[in-house]
């Protein structure tokens, strides 16, 4: 793993990687938004409204999976101290928080005309409220101190232990009753979705995990230029006291 | 030890400990994080009449009564079933057989007030061809829904 | 035409699904927009931080000599 944490070999595989992850999210987001709005049919009970779930159901999925990244890079940066977990973990913490964010915008705009409520107090969507506040949190703290070393320890421990909230989210339909109906992909036996509609979900799945690694690659280089930046302007500084 | 190791070890014992402090709380606390009950709960605990509170359940099959705005239909868990009468606007996905949830107060006459009426969906999604297919071949399952 | 007004329609829940859509792709486009910016921008500053260094290194060793 500690082959992959220099910066330069990061810079060095971002630079083969980024053109693949971006043809890969744009054909499966295309793909996709075609077969969820067009190329798939409308619901038995739901109706056209069914649609919704293409946007709503991968972004939990996302807001979940860059959660439990954001953790491992966190406990990577704490107990290893890899110079680019710190990085990694804080480029993927503005992705998860949109993710969320559109998972629950789009969970209220599905929950109005099938629920007839746009929010319930219910422990699945709690606890993915829960998961918006731990990003915001997370990206607030990690730019609260003067000194970045101090800011990424900090907001690392909150990474971690807001991580127990995502088993929660997952079982929290199956531990407890609520509004929210089960699982429906990944459950025992098989999904209970029909294979039509299981496409466009899967499709843009596949675009949005494609979209986190482009702009993980994005965000890692502005971190790492950044904080050369930080270095060379030390180093100025330093030597301008030196001289005088 | 190393240094590495130490670290890797707290980590790890941190998150063992947080995980059962929070697995403990939330067993503990595990009644309030319900959303709603089911009418076998209310039929056996005898919740006072005048509480607010939500039952959830399957509208029973042939129960459902429109009159003009005001409707009357049953919610059950296959075991009890509460009447239920609601004034206003049903969600889309409101109809015999499909889950609910209905919040509102128990009158003298145990009949329960609803105030709001939120429907349920199960986590089956498929195509109407494809559920009028199972159906017509008997391959349908009903008891897969909400208990 | 009809098709497209059908699309629109959405069997009456356009409403929703549409501002789905909308949001979900204007969030996406905003995240992309910030990193790129974000990086072109970082990237410029140590572009330039670099090459000043190195011009200075350059008159440095010029006068060494």
């Amino acid at each position: 793993m500690h082959r992959f944490a220099n910066p330069a070999r990061f810079l060095r595989l971002a630079k083969v990687i980024l053109p693949w992850s971006n043809a890969v999210a744009a054909l499966c987001l295309g793909a996709g938004l075609y077969f969820a709005l067009l190329g798939s049919p409308a619901d038995y009970q739901q109706g056209e409204s069914v649609r919704i779930m293409y946007v709503h159901v991968p972004s939990a999925w996302m807001g979940m999976f860059c959660y439990v990244a954001m953790a491992v890079f966190s406990a990577m940066a704490l107990i290893w101290k890899h110079p680019l977990a710190d990085l990694l973990a804080k480029a993927t913490a503005p992705v998860g928080a949109a993710f969320t964010f559109l998972c629950l915008l789009t969970g209220s705009l599905w929950g109005k005309p099938m629920w007839g409520t746009w929010w319930a107090w219910d422990a699945r969507l709690t606890s993915m409220l829960i998961l918006l506040f731990l990003y915001f949190g997370y990206m607030a703290l990690v730019n609260a101190f003067d000194d970045p070393e101090r800011g990424h320890k900090a907001a690392a421990i909150l990474a971690l232990v807001g991580a127990v909230n995502v088993p929660v989210i997952k079982w929290s339909v199956d531990w407890w009753n609520t509004l929210h109906q089960p699982a429906s992909v990944v459950k025992m036996g098989g999904p209970a979705i029909d294979s039509s509609m299981l496409v466009p979900l899967l499709l843009m799945a596949v675009g949005f995990k494609a979209y986190w690694i482009s702009i993980l690659i994005l965000r890692g280089r502005a971190e790492i230029a950044a904080q050369k930046v930080r270095i060379i302007r030390m180093a100025q500084i330093h030597a301008a006291a030196q001289g005088e | 030890m190393t240094r590495k190791q130490r670290r890797l070890y707290f980590v790890l014992l941190g998150m063992l400990a947080l995980g059962g402090a929070v697995a403990l709380v939330l067993t503990a606390i595990s009644d309030s994080l319900v959303y709603f009950y089911s009418p076998t709960d209310i039929v056996e605990q005898r919740i006072p009449e005048g509480r607010r509170m939500r039952i959830g359940g399957l509208v029973e099959n042939d129960s459902l009564v429109k009159d003009g705005k005001t409707v009357t239909f049953k919610v059950t868990d296959v075991t009890n079933a509460v009447p239920v009468t609601y004034t206003g606007v049903l969600p889309d996905l409101f109809r015999e057989g499909q889950g609910v949830v209905v919040e509102g107060r128990m009158d003298k006459g145990g009949q329960f007030k609803a105030t709001e009426v939120l429907a349920k969906h199960d986590e089956n999604y498929m195509p109407k061809e494809v559920a009028d297919a199972l159906k017509k071949s008997g391959q349908w399952n009903d008891g897969k829904q909400q208990k | 035409m009809e098709s497209f007004q059908a699309m629109l329609h959405m069997g009456g829940y356009g409403g929703y699904v549409w501002p789905a859509y909308g949001v979900g792709i204007a969030v996406l486009v905003l995240v992309l927009a910030l990193s790129l910016s974000s990086a072109r921008k970082a990237e410029a500053e140590l572009e330039v931080l670099q090459q000043t260094r190195r011009a200075r290194r350059g008159k440095d060793s010029e006068s060494q000599e």
